[in-house]
């Protein structure tokens, strides 16, 4: 596949290896403990995973998976409300795949679906259009999630409804918003990330300025990187130089689709149809200010959480359960009490377990063995 | 949730709704390219052009001359180190 294949090739990511082991040797560390760069986005954890990079790195550096799986932070409450809408007779509630399995207070969405609840997987939110013109008596429910990369696709969706007088079309909006996350992780007692590899796709729409603060604030280096594992390891490299040098920039490595001011045609619509939501609760994070995303009144008349007149209430994780410290890459996903044993894909227990981007099933899947025998 | 393919547009499907068809690696798919879509693009504009495909939403156009940068960027990384080595394997002690 063109932009893929070229930038998955062994022999280059050989040679950058060597300069990164080169590189790493010339670093000193603080307190003998190894660099680490977290990568702030599910979909860097998944490619370090499935392509190994993670074991092919010299010993002291280290990646720590950060919070940017949309589904690993979803309350068990946000899932309860989920599955209290889509009992209703008269709904059909659609989602993306990856929120199926994800574990609320009794059940999932899978769960629901098998006694069943006529819930549907989406491939995108226009197909939920599609479905709601179909079934003009049926409520139609769009469970809405994502960083930045996503809330363009929901916007537009709720204002082609608009445009069209879809009126049985709804979304439940849990969009999340990147730098008050990074913020709060820069901000967690503890934190000793060296540097940032920046979400590519959040990127590309919201450009490289806003953060600026990571490198003038916090004097940490980030550079937003791209999802092949040559894009991977380069940006690796780039914030090793960076550290060497005693520097802290924010650089662009997936130039071919990231600008700096980022892009305007996909902003317009996030500003006509969203607003900051005061507080949002995160699984394993707890509380972070001005993270969450609502509908604002123009489009309200689309709001699940009205039409369905939903509570937010703060439903706790079971007592076994470590994701949080995970996220906030205090505990490796091996070193939680209830990895591999009680807690699998197949029946997960905390969400880090339940999306394929999330830290606990990456390792699962591709890197369970090798962490294994290193126990 | 954030992973995006690479896709080159083919046809204008409907002016009215902002909507192309693409080849996905030989698969057809309708796609939504309001977001890619400026003074500088309008819809024609957008023939023959690559994408990024999320969720059935063009996010942004991929820019060719970028992507050939980076990987000669790629292939430059270790050059000059391999060269260092390469010259002091060849030192005559």
């Amino acid at each position: 596949m063109k932009f893929v294949d070229e930038y998955r090739n062994p022999t280059q990511a050989k040679k950058i290896l060597k300069e990164i082991a080169r590189l790493c040797s010339e670093i000193t560390p603080k307190d003998n403990k190894p660099i680490q760069i977290m990568e702030v986005c599910g979909g860097h954890t998944h490619s370090i995973f499935r392509y190994g990079l993670n074991q092919l790195l010299p010993d002291n550096l280290e990646f720590v998976h950060g919070p940017g799986c949309p589904v690993c932070v979803l309350p068990r409450s946000v899932v309860d409300n989920c599955l209290h809408i889509a009992q209703h007779e008269d709904v059909i509630f659609t989602t993306f795949g990856d929120a199926m399995r994800v574990p609320g207070s009794s059940k999932s969405l899978l769960d629901l679906k098998a006694e069943g609840g006529d819930i549907r997987m989406v491939y995108s939110p226009l197909d939920v259009l599609a479905i709601a013109k179909k079934n003009p008596t049926k409520r139609v429910v769009f469970f809405g999630l994502g960083f930045e990369t996503t809330m363009p696709s929901t916007a537009l969706s709720v204002m082609q409804a608009q445009k069209e007088r879809i009126d049985n079309f709804y979304l439940f909006c849990n969009h999340i918003t990147i730098i008050p996350t990074i913020k709060a992780v820069l901000d967690s007692p503890g934190m000793r990330i060296d540097g940032f590899l920046g979400p590519g796709h959040v990127s590309l729409i919201i450009g490289t300025r806003p953060y600026d603060f990571i490198a003038d604030d916090y004097r940490k280096p980030l550079v937003a990187a791209g999802f092949e594992p040559l894009d991977i390891l380069q940006s690796v490299w780039m914030i090793l130089k960076q550290l060497k040098n005693g520097e802290a920039k924010i650089e662009n490595q997936y130039s071919r689709l990231v600008y700096e001011e980022g892009n305007v045609s996909a902003l317009s619509p996030i500003q006509e149809v969203f607003e900051l939501r005061e507080f949002f609760e995160w699984r394993g994070l707890g509380s972070i200010n001005h993270s969450g995303i609502k509908i604002n009144d123009k489009y309200s008349k689309f709001d699940a959480e009205k039409e369905f007149q939903l509570k937010q209430v703060t439903v706790v994780d079971p007592d076994v359960c470590q994701c949080g410290e995970v996220l906030k890459g205090v505990l490796k996903p091996w070193e939680c009490k209830v990895f591999a044993k009680e807690c699998t894909p197949e029946t997960p227990l905390g969400a880090l377990m339940t999306s394929t981007e999330g830290a606990c099933s990456a390792h699962y899947s591709y890197g369970q063995n090798i962490d294994l025998i290193n126990r | 949730m954030c992973l995006g393919v690479p896709a080159k547009i083919k046809e204008v499907v409907d002016i009215d709704n902002q909507i192309v068809l693409v080849d996905l690696s030989g698969v057809k798919r309708e796609v939504n390219v309001a977001c890619v879509l400026d003074s500088s693009n309008r819809l024609d504009d957008l023939i023959n052009k690559w994408v990024l495909v999320h969720v059935g939403f063009a996010l942004s156009i991929v820019d060719e001359d970028e992507a050939y940068k980076t990987l000669m960027i790629l292939d430059q990384i270790g050059e000059l180190s391999a060269t260092i080595e390469e010259l002091g394997q060849g030192e005559v002690e």
